[in-house]
């Protein structure tokens, strides 16, 4: 009977965290309900970490001599844990974020191979069943954490290069498969078998340090371009194990929030690879470097300069532009500069929207939060879907750090790398003006066609620099523009 | 009365199945522009892992478990916690342009002073 309270509690605050994650995520599907949305979430969770503390009273017998040292570590770990990452939280810079991403995913891929470590070390599943969805959950949560760690040291420049080795494929096979066998030597153990050379708690340690092996080996030879994809990928693995091992907790509310992540990093992961037109398994799989490059010399005309002020004062007297924003935006961090020059247009009565392409950035949009955090309002940014046929009767667009997601090679050339990748028509505004370092190729190696067409001419200069010059330039007209 | 829960075999699937399929609705519903704040309010809700994590820890009898139960729940906390305050940070930056240049002027300033408090 002493148990029935907790237990009931415990049940509760579940139900209501569960409820809760639910409900915050649905408010989640509008800029203006969303804030709230993670609020609803954040109390969930606090519930049911709280009531999590009630299992001290349910407790075996046999972990009883070391509830204090137990309470003790735990309110140490939850103090440092989420201290630590609280204030990481707080202090990480907008462009950083994906990797910000990266490590929270790897942590709780991490945290649900640990309960699945707990659990077969301590011998505490029952059946076959459960050992084996343990093993399953414990597999994903370790791939995730160490993929995570690999994807995080590409993400923030600690690993420059990707590390490529012939017949690396079936090196990761061989990885994945021994690591299938280990799995299936510890169920046998289980079963009462014998003669397995080693005993069981040697070969669980083989088994996590195998699936962490696959984790690196899995992440290492991924390009940075594909990073949002990576991201999501490891956001439904994470989930996904942690989903199992609540099944083998017996705890629904993790079942349930751990499937629901799961859906919902499988959902983006699939919008990801739509984005690039390539297949999740072509990401995963292939190196995307070593694709055929487009001829030279197949594309007609020659690169146009422009100064940066002839430039503003076009768009100063347009009627309507649109801007295509790219990382490289960020990577000058010039969004504040980009956002003052927009505000001097719209002051003076010119349209301005800003063209987002679904894999601008390196995790899924991420270019909007960088937008966002310039001050631009939200109902100034507009996805490919919604804008793409904008672009026909734009007197402008400005180009400032994308190139791949405007090449018009993506929609005629079967050559390209990038051919059949869905991509913004920036080329069939009136005018098209790209502000770029200098000539040279994007991030992919592809020439852009766009560049060579007759209604495009480029703005040579670093992004931040451009835009001071253009905001001088429409400043300088007088008070009617500012 | 029994409060034991039983999510055994086909119950399970069927756990599993409803709250894929909703996942799969809700997260349909929200607009690419929130797509970082979801993957991140996501990543957020997989850290109740550390719920998980304190019940293993709870558990452990001996020096291992309770080793690898303090990384867990280290790691779980640092899960929730972290992507808390990141999607909080990020969701207050989204604001929507006014009538009043002067009023949009104010949502900046606010703006600039939440992120200075934090």
């Amino acid at each position: 009977m002493l148990t029935l309270l907790p237990q009931l509690v415990i049940g509760a605050a579940d139900l209501c965290a569960a409820f809760l994650f639910l409900f915050g995520l649905k408010r989640m599907s509008s800029p203006a309900t969303a804030p709230s949305g993670i609020r609803v979430a954040g109390v969930g969770m606090i519930a049911a970490v709280l009531a999590s503390f009630l299992y001290v009273f349910t407790v075996d017998a046999a972990a009883r001599p070391h509830l204090l040292v137990n309470i003790a570590l735990a309110v140490t770990a939850l103090a440092i844990g989420g201290g630590a990452a609280w204030f990481a939280g707080r202090k990480v810079a907008m462009t950083a974020m994906p990797q910000m991403v990266a490590i929270y995913n790897g942590m709780g891929g991490g945290a649900a191979g640990g309960i699945a470590a707990v659990e077969l070390f301590g011998s505490h599943t029952h059946g076959a069943t459960q050992l084996a969805v343990t093993l399953l959950g414990g597999l994903i949560g370790a791939v995730s954490l160490s993929g995570s760690a690999i994807a995080w040291a590409k993400l923030d420049g600690v690993i420059k290069k990707s590390l490529r080795v012939k017949g690396q494929q079936y090196a990761n096979a061989a990885v994945m498969i021994a690591t299938l066998v280990v799995a299936g030597v510890i169920l046998a153990a289980s079963l009462g078998a014998s003669g397995l050379l080693l005993t069981t708690p040697t070969w669980i340690w083989i088994f996590f340090g195998l699936a962490l092996l696959f984790g690196v080996l899995m992440t290492l030879p991924i390009g940075g371009a594909d990073m949002p994809v990576v991201i999501s990928i490891y956001n439904a693995f994470t989930g996904l194990a942690v989903g199992l091992e609540g099944f083998v907790l017996q705890n629904p509310a993790l079942m349930i929030a751990g499937m629901v992540v799961g859906a919902a990093g499988l959902l983006l992961t699939l919008l990801m690879a739509k984005a690039m037109n390539r297949s999740v398994a072509n990401v995963l799989f292939t190196n995307f470097g070593t694709a055929p490059k487009a001829k030279a010399g197949a594309i007609q005309g020659e690169e146009k300069p422009v100064d940066a002020s002839d430039a503003a004062i076009k768009m100063r007297y347009a009627t309507s532009v649109i801007i295509v924003p790219g990382y490289g935006l960020a990577a000058a961090r010039a969004q504040q500069k980009l956002y003052e020059f927009v505000k001097l247009l719209v002051a003076a009565k010119v349209s301005v929207k800003f063209a987002i392409h679904p894999v601008a950035g390196r995790m899924p949009g991420q270019m909007d939060v960088l937008l966002a955090e310039a001050g631009v309002p939200y109902d100034m940014i507009f996805q490919l879907d919604d804008i793409n046929d904008d672009f026909v009767t734009a007197d402008v667009a400005l180009v400032i750090g994308a190139n791949d997601v405007v090449n018009p090679a993506a929609r005629t050339d079967k050559s390209s790398p990038i051919f059949g990748m869905p991509i913004l028509n920036a080329d069939k505004a009136k005018q098209v003006y790209v502000v770029k370092r200098g000539q040279g190729k994007g991030y992919s190696g592809i020439v852009n066609a766009l560049f060579y067409s007759p209604n495009c001419e480029m703005v040579y200069g670093d992004a931040q620099a451009v835009l001071v010059k253009m905001i001088e330039a429409v400043r300088g007209l007088g008070a009617a523009a500012a | 009365m029994n409060l034991e829960i039983a999510m055994t075999g086909f119950v399970a699937l069927y756990v599993f199945m409803l709250a894929g399929f909703a996942g799969w609705v809700i997260i349909g519903n929200v607009p690419a522009i929130l797509h970082t704040p979801l993957m991140s309010g996501s990543n957020f809700v997989h850290g109740i892992v550390v719920v998980g994590g304190l019940y293993a820890l709870f558990n452990a009898t001996t020096s291992l478990e309770q080793a690898i139960g303090f990384f867990a729940v280290l790691l779980g906390a640092g899960n929730a916690a972290g992507g808390y305050a990141v999607t909080d940070r990020m969701l207050a930056m989204f604001t929507t342009s006014d009538a009043k240049p002067n009023h949009r002027h104010g949502h900046a300033h606010a703006r600039v002073h939440h992120l200075k408090k934090s």
